[in-house]
């Protein structure tokens, strides 16, 4: 793990990219994402579904399916460099450095071995240390994210324990090295809503404590608004705009940005009995060479403009954060300021 | 709110999804190149219908009748061989009664190819009977049809097989009707499970909801939903029986002599055949094409009628 | 857990109760018993007195029970060949057979769970196409053909091993494996099938993602989950196996059951007959039920209910 001294990110990604074969051609699932992740910071990558935000935590765990394909200008950890790592060694890393957590916490474990094997295992895989001494630290992590009777739990099987239960056990398992990042890929999608709360409620806490990186993936931006620092809005397969988690909710710059937030009914201001907003059309094809913006197809305020060449991501700068879009940062407030006065 | 969805002037329709500029082919044809591109379906097919035809022409082709016993010119070498006994007379060479082998070898495809089908016919009906009705009614019916067969698969086949023959008589009849009452547990299992699938979907349930007769809604639409896996299962147990039917009969209790049963054949020849292997290689080997074929058949239709099922 | 077992239990015992009427209405199929034990040249008298002395002049149902209760107690009549108790001779050549099912299904087993996992883990390779080509090969081939084929190559031309007789290790060979690869491509096929399976799964992703060793995952956590199955599969196959043992037993003169269910079958041994159809169905239950067993144990979810 060589350390540059230039990046104190513990996350670096810029121009990350992943293809994927298919019967009809190369599918550019992800395309040029560029983003980074501080220690004690969380990080909200959104995006509706099929706009590559798991394939891009795939990529960075170098988990993808054998079909697709990661390009990277610059993949760090901590500041070592992780694109060049053989998959031993990228072995090592996982799990230990970099952990993940995925969306499905009912099929997510093993059900043919206890719930302490399976925790234990991800602590003696890194680290030499005895069984005895793994098991303290799974009871320790299993009282930390809220599991009562820990050392009872050892010895259950998956099928014993409800969603929101195994989902923690995810956490836990997450936890068992200690890792500088985590990656939870819809970690609440698949449960409930009052869970969900507890869940991100019980990252958020984790996070602080340990100081760790987190990323966050998910498609619902009432999640986002609850625990992310900064965030990065995806879709088809492209970061559309970038900042703080205050300068989007207060101040979204692009178009899609703009129409995911007026999808979130707003306790207060939107009235009932009126339609949510919606945004018509459906998500373009990736595969082969595309021209203009992505989401041409379905924004509001498409010109001819939109449709040629590639529209690039204007970097982020003292006044405006980084979004991807022809229209000038005065032409983007004045339209939202439009759509708030309709409202 | 207008939706601009009209693209300007980009070489590939790449945009939007719905406009599909490629045709679809119709199912005939996908069936088709589906098939043709199927290399063991080809290969087994191919080889199916060269047996089959040879088997229908053997009493006009073959050099000469399967019984007949020429001392004088037994034991002859097939064509390959480097001796100065082997002729084009014989091009397989002669057994241990100085029968010709082609000949034998041709009429012993008929006996393995009726044999075969005609188990596979009986085993079918009694298997597929049974286990429509177990899938498609479910309850006290499957329960006891799951019994039947349970203890049917409890018993081994080729004991029993043996046993029966034993005590009734041998001959072509009877071993047809033992087989085919002994293999037809597959058919069951396998046409249950189909059925159950079938059973469950929507348009059953429509149908029964327009009051069609039970009757009718076997006929016209469980069975030709079930009909691929049957026929697949239909290959498997010709396969089988042609199997079977080669082990009875090599040990004596299938088609009896002088018959040219390819596993008499090489029973027959067991005690020769460290001086005169051909006369169990060849048979043995034209049993092993046969199986293989069927299997491949088999195999393929499987594939071509269901890829999703391929693993 | 318990419920399962006791239910699988009774079904068991009721399959076992039929097929022993089945058995036992066997040797009726030849007409009367009486008559084809007395032999050719027996009087009215001779075929009166047979009749008597075996009971064949009971009603049949009261011939069944007798002929059941005996059987439960171990009592299978005598041989009519070899004037021993049938049980005494059954027990006498059952190891042996039960030593080669054991052996076949160890090398099918050896050859086959290794090449499912092989081939599973590079789908539609050269490896796999070969895999599933020695598996649609093995399923065509006359076990008969290849024990025989193997006899003149590795016993005659070769004389590497011995044909005929028990007196050693080197006696099961060729009969284990003429015996065994017929089951070699069903559980290499179901083997790769479920290993296919598995290796999609979500647990096998975490697996990677906690760092684990790729043999790690291959074996402790994907192979654990996909052999459930092929165990089941296994013991069906060890019952067949003892069934079907009769050929290769025959060719290679191996004194097991087979050989003596074709000896009996050759000199109209009835009673034997009977018996060891019985003795092998019984195993066959017994094994599918263990089988079951196994199965319910090896799943955590059927287990701790």
């Amino acid at each position: 793990m060589s350390d540059t001294g230039q990046s104190q990110h513990i996350l670096e990604v810029a121009d990350l990219s992943v293809d994927i074969l298919v019967a009809s051609g190369v599918l550019h699932a992800v395309q040029n994402v560029s983003f980074h992740v501080d220690r004690g910071e969380t990080l909200a990558i959104v995006g509706e579904s099929g706009c590559g935000k798991s394939l891009t935590s795939l990529a960075l765990m170098n988990l993808l399916p054998s079909k697709a394909k990661r390009t990277a200008a610059r993949l760090e950890l901590a500041g070592g460099d992780l694109l060049t790592l053989s998959e031993r060694q990228m072995s090592d890393i996982r799990g230990r450095q970099m952990s993940m957590i995925f969306q499905e916490p009912m099929t997510s474990l093993n059900p043919a071995y206890t719930i302490g094997s399976q925790l234990t295992e991800a602590l003696r895989r890194h680290r030499k240390v005895s069984q005895k001494e793994a098991e303290d630290r799974a009871i320790y992590l299993l009282e930390k994210v809220g599991i009562t009777a820990a050392r009872n739990r050892l010895h259950q099987f998956p099928h014993q324990l409800s969603g929101g239960l195994r989902q923690r056990v995810m956490i836990a398992m997450a936890l068992m090295c200690g890792p500088d990042l985590i990656i939870a890929d819809e970690p609440t999608t698949a449960l409930d809503v009052t869970i969900q709360a507890q869940i991100l409620h019980l990252l958020a806490e984790l996070q602080s404590e340990f100081n760790m990186g987190l990323i966050l993936i998910t498609h619902d931006l009432g999640v986002v608004a609850r625990v992310a620092d900064r965030i990065s809005v995806m879709y088809a397969g492209e970061v559309v705009e970038s900042g703080t988690a205050i300068e989007i909710f207060d101040a979204p710059a692009h178009p899609y940005t703009q129409g995911l937030l007026e999808c979130i009914p707003v306790p207060g201001k939107t009235k009932r009995g009126e339609p949510l907003g919606s945004i018509p059309g459906i998500v373009p094809s990736l595969v082969g060479d595309m021209q203009g913006c992505h989401f041409a197809g379905r924004c509001r305020y498409v010109t001819d403009e939109c449709r040629v060449g590639a529209i690039t991501l204007q970097a982020a700068t003292e006044e405006q954060h980084a979004y991807r879009c022809v229209l000038s940062p005065e032409q983007s407030q004045r339209h939202l300021a439009a759509r708030e006065a309709a409202q | 709110m207008t939706l601009a969805t009209s693209n300007p002037t980009t070489e590939k329709p790449a945009m939007d999804p719905a406009t599909s500029a490629v045709i679809e082919p119709s199912p005939g044809a996908i069936l088709r190149r589906r098939i043709f591109g199927h290399t063991g379906f080809m290969i087994g097919a191919i080889i199916i219908a060269l047996i089959v035809i040879l088997a229908l022409l053997a009493p006009y082709i073959s050099p000469d009748s399967p019984y007949n016993q020429v001392l004088s010119r037994k034991l002859i070498p097939p064509i390959w061989f480097d001796s100065p006994k082997a002729t084009w007379d014989h091009p397989l060479g002669t057994d241990h009664f100085g029968r010709d082998y082609l000949t034998r070898l041709l009429w012993g495809a008929r006996i393995s190819l009726l044999i075969g089908f005609a188990a596979m016919l009986i085993s079918g009906v009694i298997g597929t009977t049974l286990g429509v009705l177990a899938g498609y009614f479910g309850g006290r019916i499957d329960t006891v049809i799951n019994f039947i067969v349970t203890t049917r698969l409890s018993m081994p086949v080729v004991l029993v097989a043996l046993a029966v023959v034993s005590l009734i008589g041998s001959s072509l009849t009877v071993v047809i009707w033992v087989l085919g009452l002994l293999i037809w547990d597959r058919f069951a299992v396998v046409m249950r499970s189909s059925t159950q699938q079938i059973r469950s979907l929507d348009f059953v349930a429509a149908a029964q909801a327009l009051g069609c007769s039970t009757w009718r809604i076997l006929a016209s639409e469980i069975m030709p939903n079930i009909v691929n896996n049957l026929i697949v299962v239909a290959t498997l147990e010709m396969a089988h029986a042609i199997l079977l039917e080669a082990a009875l009969s090599f040990l004596g209790l299938g088609v009896q002599p002088p018959e040219p049963s390819w596993g008499l054949m090489i029973s027959e020849a067991k005690g020769l055949m460290f001086f005169d292997g051909w006369l169990i290689a060849i048979p043995g080997i034209a049993l092993f094409l046969l199986v293989l074929a069927i299997n491949l058949l088999g195999d393929g239709i499987r594939d071509v009628t269901a890829p999703e099922n391929r693993n | 857990m318990l419920q399962y077992l006791v239910r699988r239990l009774g079904v068991a015992v009721l399959v076992a109760l039929t097929v022993s009427l089945i058995t036992f209405s066997m040797i009726y199929l030849s007409g009367d018993p009486a008559v084809a034990l007395a032999g050719e040249s027996a009087t009215q008298e001779d075929i009166q007195n047979i009749r008597r002395v075996y009971g064949y002049d009971q009603p049949i149902m009261v011939q069944y029970a007798n002929w059941l209760i005996n059987a439960l107690q171990g009592d299978f009549g005598q041989s009519h060949y070899l004037k021993k108790p049938v049980a005494e001779v059954i027990f006498e050549r059952l190891p042996t057979t039960m030593l080669l099912g054991a052996l076949a299904l160890a090398f099918a087993l050896a050859l086959s769970i290794p090449l499912g996992v092989i081939a599973a883990i590079r789908p539609n390779s050269l490896i796999d196409r070969a895999a599933l080509t020695i598996a649609v090969i093995g399923q065509a081939m006359p076990s008969f053909w290849f024990a025989l084929t193997m006899i003149l190559w590795l016993g005659i031309y070769w004389r590497v091993l011995p044909i005929t007789g028990t007196n050693s290790w080197a006696n099961f060979v060729m009969p284990a494996v003429a015996l065994g690869y017929y089951v070699t491509p069903a559980v290499m096929r179901l083997t790769r099938a479920g290993m296919l399976d598995v290796l999609q799964s979500d647990y096998i992703r975490t697996a990677r993602a906690k760092g684990l060793r790729p043999m790690t995952v291959l074996f402790k956590h994907a192979l654990r989950n996909a052999v459930i199955p092929v165990v089941a599969l296994a013991a069906v196959q060890f019952g067949f196996m003892l069934g079907g043992s009769i050929v290769i037993e025959t060719i290679f003169a191996i004194n097991g059951l087979g050989f003596l269910a074709w000896e009996s079958i050759q000199r109209a041994d009835l009673p034997m007959m009977q018996a060891i159809v019985l003795v092998l169905s019984v195993f066959y239950i017994v094994l599918t039920f263990l089988a079951d067993m196994l199965n319910a144990w090896l799943d955590p979810r059927i287990r701790v209910v």
